[in-house]
């Protein structure tokens, strides 16, 4: 699907009013353009993932096993009995509703299901049948039902139209997490072979070659090397590349889509220039060359599998600690799970910045520490040059990103670091930014063109609120932390606030980095003239 | 990681909340006060039973009718008149405040205002009442 | 399932249970049935049933640090971090749950999105479902407290506080008590939005009225008992505290609507460990509120970790060494 052919923006129809029929009673509509393709069997099978076969998420059969309503009912039994989390949220959600209006999802398209709430319903309907005295004497009454074939397509459809952005949780008395929630659905919907290539196709590429995107070492080098020879056009310095290199002092771990896709390439080479610039001891990893980690979509297991990567690379190449890049989702991982699943990591060091000499407390267990915490630090202490007035041209707001916001409270040193690259920034309404921010509408691997008109809803309130500043501030330049933000937000502002572009936290750092020994800089990382400059010549 | 016991201590708290009036009298049977009627007049204003339950219905109404209407005389549902007095009528035969009003009152917690304006009659013999608090 | 459907099911199921008192207890005249056993019964149920409950959940493990920050996480010292909405402190997460408990944190921050032509969204503050609930559970609280006149000998003294203060006014006598206007006036206001408002009513649930009817029930039948048909409360106190000292007794002359009261009540006790009203025990045990955000600086343990099949740097080098090589990227084996 593409953006020209979904309704104009001003003729979307979203009405938030429930239809007439029981929820239980409406089937699910695989509408085109709000469902993702199945994965392709091929990477089932690299990652020795259950029922790999060609099938149809359309077609009336799904090609399941026999006996598949019993390996769900064995896996939800064994999930109750493992997370705490799940038992909790299946039995003391009271319906008050104070989630159903928080969903981007339900906001953008008006399709009750995706409450929270009823989200959740949805899993909870199945487990009062199985799991609960009451519930299997009260039957309908108690809210519950059988696990039947239309019940399983609701939970695909619904548990993938559900991005895990924990924004829910932040207004539920009870701090019910549709994220936990939608996790193990998706794990459930796994066991019986039920998932979508734009989510596992990343997972078995990033298991075989360490990268979402399977770029193989020798792609990886030529696309680092490209923006080596970007930089040096720019900057006219050649700035240091060094890869697998053992005995490193800093692993650097950033996600892969911002090695090959615009906008992300130009946060990308505000790394390298960064890091250049410091004369940081650090390395890039090709094994590790994936800082994103889309087992998150898949299954707690496979959040594991595919994270133990970077611990095994750090101990192997022998860095002393490790820095993550700007991502979304890759924070929740490195925050909530890594340590956990793969540490401890005692073979590393406590992080302590080889450059101000500042100790990072908050990572003394984990040992990574976030890319905007090293750089708020370094410009804290005075070690960078700076110059604003190179983004000038830039009326900038900030979208948090849903992970480091709501997972890792990661919120103050973006913003640190962007009010000291640019004279122009302007917050987007409360409700919208920090803990109460609003998905990109494409997370949880639902950034895939098929999705598209669902994406455009689901990020609609985001989009609501960067037109707000669009109009209010002249706003032309919308900041994340994500790569799929980068990725997905682009599409949704040339769908619903054109003329505002998106970039990284890191791309307005490098343009504003004096740096040592470059030459007169006429052009941004875009290679468009910086502001000002551009009059000059005109004069 | 379970935290089970932070859980356990919580739990016990609750139950024993909850057994706390169980705990309190651990068995012991709790015998109603007794009250002293102070007379032996078989019958009342009203039934025994209404009295029981209503008296403070009939008192507020007396008081009204007393103090806000000018009335003075009340006829019962056996016809027969009464002077709207607490402290001519009432207290005539239950002569001792501590020893018959105070007794229900204080055992279920109930805190009339008669008190707030009448002076309760002097009591002949300060009887050691049944020790509530 | 119809939204009515689910309304009339539960008002149905409240008002049999009335009947069902009136019919035992004046018709049958199974007062010792209505007035001893079913309490008992219903009181073993519900404290056996939410120690169950608990427990349950206290047996499975919470295998990762998830909290929801809802602030500013601890970072570098000199950026200001949210003391209680991403604590880092065990007397932080006690603060946060603390107000999460008592004064409904998270239901405060509830705002009223509303999609408008343009298409676009517009948001009102949207506080009345948080000031509901708490009325609704303070005052449920205030009554729970001052029916401890039935359950001690001696009154604790704080009852005789609570008792009035909550009937400040002196309105009506019996002195109508705040505590009891603001609580069916809550559940009135808890019902009403559950009808009204067509989300609400859309995921409402027999589970969800049933325990709204059965509470109004409650207090219905505990105003009518103190303002309209009156009970002589030495009775009431013979026979509650029969039940606590195991010296049950059922007092002659205890009208009919007591026993609806108690009967009610005793439903709700015995109703409570199957039903969403665990979430008095389970907000406490919610692990994105009471896990400290210290995930980086703490180590944090999974009971159940296992090993898994990973992809290893050798697996990798293996396959793509040759490669490797020739675009000049060091290889551990040559």
């Amino acid at each position: 699907m593409e953006l020209d052919k979904l309704p104009k923006p001003e003729e979307m129809q979203i009405d938030l009013t429930p239809p007439e029929s029981g929820w239980m009673d409406t089937p699910v509509n695989m509408r085109d353009g709000t469902y993702s393709y199945p994965a392709a069997a091929k990477n089932l099978k690299i990652l020795d993932m259950p029922n790999p076969r060609e099938w149809s998420v359309t077609a009336d059969d799904w090609k399941l096993p026999q006996n598949w309503q019993e390996i769900i009912l064995e896996g939800f039994k064994e999930r109750l009995e493992k997370y705490r989390s799940f038992k909790l949220f299946m039995d003391i959600c009271v319906r008050c509703g104070a989630c159903a209006d928080k969903c981007h999802f339900f906001i953008g398209s008006g399709d009750p299901k995706n409450m929270p709430v009823l989200r959740a319903e949805l899993l909870r309907s199945v487990y009062r049948k199985n799991f609960s005295t009451l519930g299997r004497m009260l039957g309908r009454f108690s809210g519950s039902r059988e696990l039947t074939l239309p019940v399983l397509k609701e939970w695909f459809y619904y548990f993938f139209q559900c991005t895990e952005c924990r924004r829910c949780s932040v207004y539920c008395p009870y701090g019910i997490d549709t994220a936990e929630v939608t996790m193990i659905g998706r794990e459930l919907l796994n066991l019986v072979g039920l998932n979508i290539n734009w989510v596992i196709e990343p997972v078995a590429n990033c298991f075989r070659t360490g990268n979402h995107l399977g770029i193989p070492p020798h792609g990886l080098i030529d696309m680092w090397e490209f923006m080596v020879d970007d930089i040096e056009d720019i900057t006219g310095i050649k700035v240091d590349l060094p890869v697998n290199k053992k005995g490193a002092e800093i692993l650097f771990v950033t996600p892969s889509g911002d090695y090959f896709a615009d906008p992300g390439t130009y946060t990308c080479m505000g790394y390298l220039m960064l890091f250049h610039e410091l004369g940081l001891d650090y390395t890039w990893s090709t094994y590790a060359s994936e800082g994103g980690n889309f087992g998150l979509f898949t299954s707690h297991e496979m959040i594991k599998r595919l994270n133990a990567k970077i611990y095994a690379e750090a101990k192997r190449l022998g860095v002393k600690w490790i820095i993550g890049g700007e991502c979304g989702h890759m924070w929740r991982v490195m925050h909530q799970y890594m340590e956990t699943m793969n540490g401890p990591a005692d073979f590393l060091e406590e992080p302590v910045s080889p450059i101000t000499g500042t100790k990072f407390e908050n990572s003394k267990q984990t040992k990574m520490v976030h890319i905007t915490e090293f750089t708020s630090d370094l410009i804290r202490n005075g070690k960078l040059k700076l110059d604003p007035s190179r983004n000038d041209r830039f009326r900038v707001t900030y979208h948090d990103s849903c992970n480091p916001a709501r997972a890792a409270g990661l919120m103050e040193e973006p913003r640190y670091v962007l009010r000291n690259v640019v004279n122009n920034f302007f917050e987007m309404p409360e409700n919208s930014i920090r803990e109460h921010t609003y998905c990109c509408g494409g997370g949880a691997g639902l950034g895939n063109d098929e999705n598209l008109d669902m994406r455009m809803r689901g990020g609609f309130p985001r989009a609501n609120a960067v037109r707000h500043v669009r109009d209010k501030h002249d706003v032309n330049r919308l900041i994340c932390m994500c790569a799929i933000d980068r990725a997905t937000l682009t599409a949704l502002m040339h769908y619903w606030a054109p003329d505002v572009e998106v970039g990284g936290i890191h791309e307005l750092l490098a343009n504003a980095l004096i740096m040592e020994g470059e030459h007169e800089r006429k052009l941004d990382l875009r290679g468009e003239p910086f502001s000002g400059e551009e009059e000059d010549e005109d004069v | 990681m379970y935290d089970k016991g932070k859980i356990i201590i919580g739990v016990i708290i609750f139950l024993a909340l909850l057994l706390s009036p169980f705990l309190y009298q651990l068995g012991k049977p709790v015998t109603a006060p007794t009250l002293v009627l102070g007379t032996k007049e078989k019958q009342c204003v009203e039934s025994l039973a209404f009295m029981k339950s209503s008296h403070m219905v009939l008192l507020d109404t007396w008081r009204d009718e007393v103090v806000r209407e000018g009335k003075s005389l009340y006829v019962n549902s056996a016809g027969k008149p009464y002077n709207m007095s607490l402290q001519n009528t009432c207290m005539k035969c239950h002569t001792t405040k501590t020893q018959f009003c105070d007794r229900c009152h204080d055992y279920l917690d109930v805190a009339p205002n008669c008190w707030d304006c009448h002076i309760a009659p002097k009591e002949k013999e300060q009887q050691v009442a049944r020790s509530v608090k | 399932m119809n939204a009515w459907f689910s309304v009339f099911t539960a008002l149905v199921a409240v008002i049999a249970l009335v009947l069902l008192a009136m019919l035992g207890v004046e018709t049958i005249g199974l007062k010792s049935i209505f007035g001893v056993i079913i309490p008992y019964v219903a009181f073993v149920i519900f404290f056996v049933g939410v120690a169950y409950r608990i427990i349950g959940w206290a047996k499975v493990p919470v295998p990762f640090r998830i909290p929801t920050t809802g602030g500013q996480g601890k970072s570098l010292p000199w950026i200001k971090a949210s003391y209680t909405d991403a604590p880092w402190t065990t007397l932080g997460v006690i603060l946060r749950m603390a107000l999460e408990v008592l004064l409904f944190r998270s239901l405060f921050r509830n705002t009223k999105a509303e999609v408008r032509e343009g298409p676009r969204i517009t948001y009102a503050s949207a506080q009345w479902l948080w000031l509901a609930g708490i009325l609704f559970h303070y005052s449920f609280l205030t009554i729970i407290l001052r029916h401890a006149r039935f359950f001690f000998e001696n009154v604790p003294s704080f009852v005789e506080m609570l008792s009035s203060v909550d009937g400040f006014f002196q309105i009506l006598v019996p002195t109508l008590f705040l505590s009891d206007l603001a609580f069916l006036a809550a559940v009135t206001y808890l019902f009403l939005r559950r009808v009204v408002l067509p989300q609400m009513r859309y995921i409402s649930l027999p589970a969800d009225y049933f325990p709204l009817f059965l509470i109004g029930g409650i207090g219905i039948s505990g105003v009518l008992m103190r303002q309209v048909w009156k009970v002589d409360l030495l009775k009431v106190k013979e026979l509650t505290m029969g039940w606590f000292t195991f010296h049950p007794v059922v007092p002659e002359g205890l009208g009919t609507i007591f026993y609806v009261h108690v009967f009610l009540v005793s439903c709700l006790l015995a109703y409570i460990p199957f039903s969403k009203i665990m979430h008095m025990g389970g907000v406490f045990l919610s692990p994105t509120r009471n896990l400290a955000n210290v995930n980086r600086s703490e180590r944090y343990v999974n009971p159940w970790n296992y090993p898994v099949k990973v992809h290893t740097y050798d697996e990798y080098e293996d396959e793509f060494r040759e490669k490797m090589k020739e675009a000049g990227i060091p290889v551990d084996k040559e």
